[in-house]
C-alpha cells in the first residue's frame, strides 16, 4: 500500500488518512479494502484485477468506489505528494521563546521513576535564587528577538520549594513585559506536597497553566510517589489538587492538567485514567514511563498488546460519550488531536523546538536543550549569565527534522509526532536523530485514537 | 459522495506556505514533558 496514505479501524470507523494534506476521511468497508490495493499514481480507469480480487464486491459498486477515490485523488487529498522536505532544508535556528526554569534541583518525593534522578539530576541539590531568576527572564527577553509570546515554566525538582524565586521571577517579568512588547505565560508542574492556600491563590492568578502530578488509584500512585521517609503521598496532594482546580475554574482558568505516568506496574492505567475522573479531574494527562529497558518498571515491547487494548478501551469510553452526549467526558492530552486548527506545516517539521525555540535553565544558570537533558554534560549550550548559546548545539537542533531523523519521512504519522521527543530518542539509543521503535508504536496507536475521536465530535460534517 | 465522507479542509500544504510565526505555543510546554506530540498544539496567528 502507498505511503501516502493511512488507513485504521478504530471501534466502528474505517478511516483513511491522506498523510500529506492532512485529509481524513471516513469510508465504508469496499473502499476500504479497495485503497488498500491501489498505488499513485493513478489511472481514470480502475485496474482490471481489483474485480478478481475483491470478488465478494459487485463490479459496479467497487467502480462506483473508484470514481470517489479518483475524485479526491484529483483534488490532492488522497495519494497526495510530499511537498515539505524543501522547507525542512530550509531550516534554520529560531529564537528562543520558552523556558523550562529549574527554580529547585531538589524534590521533597523520591518517585521511583523520577528521570531528575530523585530531583537533582545528578548535579546536586540546589534552589535557584531569585536574582538567577530574574537573570532568565532577561536573557529570554533578548534571546527571544521578534517573538511576543514568551512562556516559562516552573519546573525541578519541585518548584514549590523554591516559592520566593517563583514569585519574584514572575513579578518581575510582569514588570518589565510591557516595556519589551512581550506576553510571559507562566506554567507550572507541581508535585503539590507544599501547596496552600496562597500559593493556590498566586497560581490560579499567575499561570495559564498547571501540571499537577497525581498517577491515579492510591495504591498505584502511593507505590511510586512516596516521601523521603517511604509514605504515600496520595492523601497529601489530592485534596489540594480540588482546591486548586475548584479556584481556577471559579477564575475561569481552565487550563490544567492532571498529569500521571504509568509503568509496566499499572498496565491497566486506564482505571487510574478513571479514578482521577471520578475525582472530579477532566484534564488529564497520563503518559508511558521513558526508562530504560533494564528497570523493573519500564515499558518494553511486550506490553505494546496489553497497552494497546488501554488504549482502545479508553477510546471506546471517550467516544460512547461524545455520540451520547456530544461532548468528551474528559480531556485526555494524548487524544487530542485538532483537524482543522491545528499546528501549521511548518511547526509539525521540527516539533517541540527543543534547543531552538525552548531551552531549559538549571539553578546555576546552565543552559541546555530541554529539561530532560539536564546535568549531561555534552548537552549543555552555556549560561544565561554570558549569553553565549552553543551555536553547534542550536544548528544541530535547527536541522533536526523529520527529514533528518531515522525513519520518519516513510512514517504516516511524522506530521502528528514531529519525529518525537528528541531527549526520548537520545535517552532510548543515544541519538536524537533516531526515534525509539517502542515509543513510536505507543506514539501511531494514539494519534489513531485521536484522529479516531476527532471524527467522533465532527459528526454531521459535510457529506 | 456515497462511500466517502471527508471530515477537515485537508489543508496542510496551504499551512506550509502561510505558516511559521512562531506565535504558538511550545508543545513541551504544556502537560508531556517527556511525549512529544504536536498535532494537539493549535494555531495561535489568528487568534
Amino acid at each position: 500500500m502507498s505511503n501516502s496514505i493511512h488507513r485504521f479501524k478504530q471501534g466502528d470507523l474505517y478511516i483513511i488518512l491522506d498523510v500529506n494534506s492532512g485529509g481524513v476521511h471516513v469510508v465504508d468497508k469496499i473502499v476500504y479494502d479497495l485503497i488498500g490495493l491501489l498505488n499513485p499514481p493513478l489511472s481514470e480507469e480502475m485496474p482490471e484485477e481489483i474485480v478478481k480480487i475483491l470478488k465478494e464486491y459487485p463490479e459496479e459498486e467497487l467502480k462506483e468506489c473508484y470514481e470517489e477515490i479518483y475524485s479526491l485523488y484529483c483534488d490532492k487529498i488522497l495519494f497526495s505528494a510530499d511537498e515539505y522536505r524543501q522547507y525542512a532544508e530550509m531550516s534554520i535556528k529560531a529564537p528562543i521563546k520558552a523556558m523550562c526554569l529549574h527554580v529547585s534541583h531538589d524534590c521533597n518525593l523520591r518517585c521511583k521513576y523520577c528521570f531528575a534522578e530523585t530531583g537533582d539530576f545528578g548535579t546536586g541539590r540546589k534552589i535557584m535564587t531569585p536574582e538567577t531568576g530574574r537573570k532568565a527572564i532577561d536573557f529570554l527577553i533578548e534571546k527571544s528577538a521578534g517573538r511576543q509570546n514568551l512562556e516559562l515554566d516552573f519546573f525541578g525538582g519541585e518548584p514549590l520549594m523554591a516559592w520566593e524565586t517563583v514569585k519574584e521571577t514572575v513579578d518581575y517579568a510582569r514588570s518589565v513585559e510591557k516595556q519589551h512588547g512581550k506576553n510571559f505565560r507562566f506554567t507550572i508542574t507541581t508535585n503539590g506536597m507544599l501547596l496552600d492556600d496562597e500559593k493556590i491563590e498566586y497560581i490560579n492568578r499567575e499561570m495559564s497553566n498547571c501540571v499537577l502530578s497525581l498517577d491515579g488509584r492510591k495504591e498505584v500512585n502511593d507505590n511510586i510517589r512516596i516521601t523521603p521517609n517511604n509514605k504515600g503521598c496520595y492523601d497529601i496532594i489530592v485534596p489540594k489538587y480540588k482546591k486548586l482546580v475548584e479556584g481556577r475554574v471559579n477564575k475561569d482558568r481552565t487550563d490544567y492538567y492532571v498529569r500521571g505516568t504509568f509503568t509496566k506496574h499499572n498496565l491497566d492505567f486506564v482505571e487510574d485514567v478513571l479514578h482521577i475522573v471520578s475525582l472530579g479531574f477532566d484534564q488529564l494527562s497520563v503518559e508511558p514511563v521513558t526508562a530504560p529497558e533494564e528497570m523493573d518498571y519500564a515499558i518494553t515491547e511486550k506490553d505494546l498488546p496489553v497497552i494497546f487494548k488501554g488504549y482502545d478501551r479508553l477510546y471506546d469510553i471517550m467516544a460512547e460519550s461524545v455520540e451520547k452526549t456530544g461532548r468528551k467526558p474528559f480531556n485526555f492530552f494524548h487524544y487530542m488531536i485538532d483537524l482543522q486548527q491545528g499546528p501549521c506545516a511548518i511547526k509539525r517539521l521540527r516539533g517541540c523546538g527543543c534547543g531552538n525555540e525552548y531551552v531549559a535553565v538549571t539553578p546555576d544558570g546552565d543552559v541546555y536543550p530541554c529539561h530532560q537533558f539536564v546535568g549531561i554534560d555534552e548537552w549543555k549550550m552555556g549560561t544565561i549569565y554570558d549569553g553565549v548559546i552553543d551555536q553547534n548545539i542550536a544548528n544541530y537542533f535547527a536541522k533536526t527534522h523529520i527529514y533528518s531523523k531515522e525513519g520518519c519521512s516513510d512514517c504516516w504519522a511524522r506530521f502528528y509526532c514531529s519525529g518525537g521527543c528528541n531527549a526520548t530518542s537520545f535517552i532510548y539509543d543515544g541519538d536524537v536523530r533516531k526515534p525509539n521503535k517502542l515509543q513510536c508504536e505507543l506514539m501511531r496507536k494514539r494519534i489513531e485514537c485521536g484522529i479516531a475521536l476527532s471524527v467522533k465530535m465532527r459528526d454531521g460534517f459535510d457529506e | 459522495m456515497k462511500h466517502i465522507k471527508t471530515v477537515n479542509k485537508a489543508n496542510l500544504k496551504e499551512t506550509a506556505v502561510k505558516g511559521g510565526c512562531g506565535k504558538c505555543q511550545t508543545s513541551c510546554q504544556s502537560a508531556c514533558k517527556t511525549s512529544c506530540t504536536i498535532a494537539n498544539q493549535q494555531c495561535e496567528a489568528n487568534k
